[in-house]
């Protein structure tokens, strides 16, 4: 049975613009890891929105760290890691395991992508 | 962050030359000598390693190998910073890795070798096999004036040195005056060199606040398979070339590009030699003599 791990972060984001904590409902996302990638690979959020990324693992742990927000996690197998940030500006931003998993860990990454808000 | 080049470094340190002198250890005792020692470092030779990267992977270390063994000047010891074997989930093949390594390595004939480990060789085990083989992960040693301390910021999976290390590391430091000559040896960078490349350690900011009192501090390092030159305050810290396949240059793109192409010549390849003494001489060594 899945626990769920609820890790609401206060955060820095890009640019060093304070990210909040979500005072609306966040949209979730889920991103799944699993040696070497994860799933999805490309992410895609709206600026200004708040949205949950929802992590999970299949194998072992994994890490999630994105510097540029000032996320770093680690992704337990049978749990349920829940990370919420509001990207304020729109852009391209990595995420990558910082878990050393094995022979392929170094190209274990994804890119979250800032869409304008609308 | 910005990568620093030879050129950058030579006008950050103030110096320039021939050869790249790092002109560190500016506060040392006067004296000591010009040129009290050298001694060789080889980084990431990751032996186990098959693939389109490095086809010649099961000769390039035996390669280094005969090259500084022709040294005119023999050096006084050799330190290999980590990234020993290619990784492996199979720990009875990581354990042959590192047997084969050490039968190569022997070949020295500098029998004075000092080693340490790299995530290849310790993340996934959290150094037991390494140190069936090479023993302690992290320690100290003083050659002729200069305290050595290696690091071990690999057999922590997060690539953490670790409380224990850390204090460990203070109470070693304590012991030391302010303008005792300080090498540190690590495999990962201690600094932000490229976070989205995980080019860093995460608990690294701590080991340089604890080395920053002292006035003559110089950081070698591995993991990046490149010579890289950079300064924290009055501190310098020195990447080294691999001896398996070099990596893409310091934040080319937004995430860690795979390993570059493989080059014949073997250029991008290679060892160092380190001269300290009132300043410390880095020379490039090819795997090969041409």
């Amino acid at each position: 049975m899945n626990r769920r791990l609820f890790a609401a972060l206060l955060i820095g984001s890009a640019a060093g613009e304070v990210v909040r904590l979500a005072a609306q409902p966040a949209n979730e996302v889920s991103i799944a890891a699993s040696r070497f990638e994860f799933t999805p690979e490309t992410v895609k959020v709206k600026a200004g929105q708040p949205v949950t990324l929802v992590l999970t693992s299949f194998d072992r742990i994994h890490g999630f760290k994105m510097p540029e927000f000032g996320v770093r996690t680690d992704i337990v197998p049978d749990l349920e890691t829940r990370v919420t940030i509001t990207p304020q500006k729109a852009g391209t931003y990595t995420f990558f395991c910082d878990v050393f998993c094995g022979d392929g860990h170094e190209e274990m990454s994804g890119t979250l992508v800032v869409e304008p808000a609308t | 962050m910005q990568h620093t080049d030879r050129r950058q470094f030579l006008k950050l340190a103030g110096i320039a030359g021939v050869t790249f002198t790092a002109g560190l250890f500016p506060r040392q005792r006067a004296s000591a000598q010009a040129s009290d020692f050298h001694f060789v470092q080889f980084s990431d030779t990751h032996w186990g390693y098959k693939g389109a990267a490095n086809p010649d992977a099961e000769h390039t270390l035996e390669k280094a190998i005969v090259t500084v063994n022709g040294l005119g000047e023999k050096p006084d010891f050799i330190v290999f910073t980590g990234d020993l074997t290619h990784t492996t989930d199979d720990g009875k093949e990581r354990r042959a890795r590192m047997q084969r390594f050490r039968d190569i390595v022997s070949a020295l004939n500098v029998k004075d070798v000092r080693f340490m480990p790299g995530e290849h060789d310790a993340s996934l085990d959290k150094g037991e096999a390494y140190k069936e083989f090479f023993g302690a992960t992290h320690y100290t040693f003083d050659h002729k004036g200069v305290h050595f301390i290696a690091l071990d910021n690999v057999s922590d999976p997060g690539a953490k040195l670790g409380e224990e290390q850390l204090a460990w590391l203070a109470a070693d430091l304590k012991q030391r005056k302010a303008d005792d000559r300080i090498a540190v040896l690590t495999h990962r960078p201690l600094f932000d060199l490229v976070p989205n490349w995980d080019w860093t350690t995460a608990d690294g900011a701590k080991a340089i606040e604890l080395l920053m009192p002292y006035q003559n501090v110089v950081v070698f390092y591995g993991h990046i398979h490149q010579e890289h030159h950079h300064m924290t305050g009055h501190i310098a810290h020195h990447a080294a070339k691999s001896l398996i396949f070099p990596q893409a240059t310091p934040g080319d793109a937004p995430r860690r590009p795979p390993p570059l192409p493989y080059d014949a010549s073997l250029k991008p390849l290679g060892t160092r030699e380190v001269a300290m003494g009132r300043t410390i001489t880095l020379t490039e060594l090819p795997v090969v003599r041409s």
